[in-house]
């Protein structure tokens, strides 16, 4: 496998330049090649929405974005959400309180789907919440905890007036 | 870990054009969540990549002078849902584009792979399909522009010739002006999932309650997306009635090849289509500007 050029990137507001063989996926890059395992791998088909993360702001499955397409845009992964000193995000504390969370695979994308509409859509509506987190698929809680972990989430965000 | 032996990366068109013209191997990726998909299921191996999502010419929708609206190829279902463009003057297109995938899927994949991929199951085709659109190809020997209906050849088969690339995807004023439209994707998920049947119609009204032209654009109903002349033909003149409305679901039927898959039998196939016609034309006449048929 002939690798390609260096791959230039920004994971979590840090510079990366990584050798990565053509053959990956940004999911594997995320994983394998940086050590981010909070990005969980389910289908491997863009079906379930577990691999979730942000690109240049815009919810994508990672594992179907080729590494080499990654080459100068901004990811933002699970890791990236919570503050510098530790302090938890709104909506991981939200999933937290509200009880969101089982056996925790979906979790990460699940989050991430819903980062990426609460920076949109600051207040969204029930419903909008189903449809931005219509492409991630739990298997254990059965999504009622956690839309409303992330209407609770919003109200938060609202509160502090932080994202 | 794709099966992927090269990846290139076009910055321009001429560049793509000449890339693809030097290595007839290539495969055209734009959004990849149809060519990594076959990829993972190993109809395709190692692949030899040619990414164009970087072409600034094939992205974005614009409306000329005269109301042609070109979108380009490269533009993502998300952008299709939220373009003023196409809200303002085919919202039928944004309707459809919405009932595809789901919001991830949606910010990657594009207009033009949808179509390129040749499926009948593609969620822009119908409405396409049903607006008369013409697609511009160009390799780099010049370019041809082709209606859609004569771009689809068979299941995955496309009329794109070794060297060309979509790009453009053309809609002439007179083909959305005056008509009001609507979309079904009939599916056993609400998303994230590939239509059992997709119905688009566009229809245009005179004298208050008379169809001046009825257009059905149909996915999954034969090898290809395909539209419904003989019921079209029928609806031309005709008064708007439940009587009418229920004969033109009924001619809908005839142009239909459909066949019995995992996801339906022929029959049922054929039911929805008779069904969902009606459904989508008695919502099409009230956003075109006619009376609600109960």
């Amino acid at each position: 496998m002939k690798p390609v050029p260096r791959i230039k990137l920004k994971v979590n507001g840090q510079e990366y330049q990584v050798e990565v063989p053509a053959d990956i996926t940004l999911l594997e890059l995320l994983r394998e090649y940086l050590s981010l395992t909070g990005t969980k791998e389910g289908c491997g088909k863009g079906e379930c929405g577990a691999c979730t993360v942000l690109m240049d702001g815009q919810a994508v499955n990672s594992c179907l974005v080729p590494a080499a397409k990654a080459e100068g845009s901004e990811v933002l992964t699970i890791e990236g959400l919570a503050s510098p000193d530790g302090r938890l995000h709104p909506l991981q504390e939200a999933f937290i309180s509200e009880g969101a969370v089982q056996c925790g695979f979906c979790t990460p994308g699940m989050i991430m789907s819903a980062k990426a509409l609460l920076d949109q859509n600051p207040h969204p509506t029930r419903e909008e919440i189903k449809v931005a987190l219509s492409g991630n698929l739990c298997r254990c809680t059965g999504y009622a905890k956690i839309i409303t972990a992330v209407e609770k989430a919003a109200a938060m965000i609202a509160g502090e007036g932080r994202g | 870990m794709y099966n992927i032996k090269e990846y290139y990366e076009a910055a321009t068109l001429e560049e793509a054009t000449e890339l693809l013209a030097a290595n007839p191997n290539l495969t055209i990726i734009a959004g990849g969540t149809d060519v990594l998909i076959k990829m993972h299921h190993g109809q395709i191996e190692k692949a030899e990549l040619l990414s164009i999502r970087k072409i600034k010419s094939l992205q974005g929708i614009r409306k000329l002078e005269d109301g042609t609206i070109i979108i380009g190829p490269l533009t993502t279902f998300t952008q299709v849902v939220n373009d003023p463009v196409i809200k303002d003057n085919i919202p039928v297109l944004a309707e459809a584009a919405l009932s595809m995938g789901g919001p991830q899927i949606r910010n990657v994949a594009t207009i033009g792979g949808n179509i390129c991929n040749g499926a009948t199951s593609a969620d822009s085709a119908s409405t396409l399909f049903a607006l008369n659109a013409r697609l511009k190809l160009q390799s780099k020997l010049g370019e041809r522009v082709v209606p859609i209906q004569e771009f689809y050849l068979g299941p995955g088969k496309v009329d794109l010739k070794a060297g060309e690339i979509l790009t453009e995807i053309i809609v002439a004023p007179g083909d959305y002006q005056g008509y009001g439209g609507h979309y079904i994707k009939f599916s056993m998920r609400k998303v994230m999932d590939i239509a059992t049947l997709g119905v688009a119609v566009i229809c245009k009204i005179k004298e208050r309650n008379i169809f001046a032209d009825v257009r059905i654009g149909l996915g999954v109903a034969g090898p290809t997306p395909l539209r419904c002349r003989e019921a079209e033909a029928f609806a031309k003149g005709k008064t708007i009635s439940r009587e009418t409305i229920a004969e033109i679901g009924k001619l809908a039927v005839k142009s239909t090849k459909a066949r019995t898959s995992w996801r339906a039998s022929k029959e049922y196939r054929e039911h929805l289509v008779e069904e969902l016609t009606q459904r989508a034309l008695k919502a099409a006449i009230v956003k075109a500007g006619g009376e609600e048929i109960a």
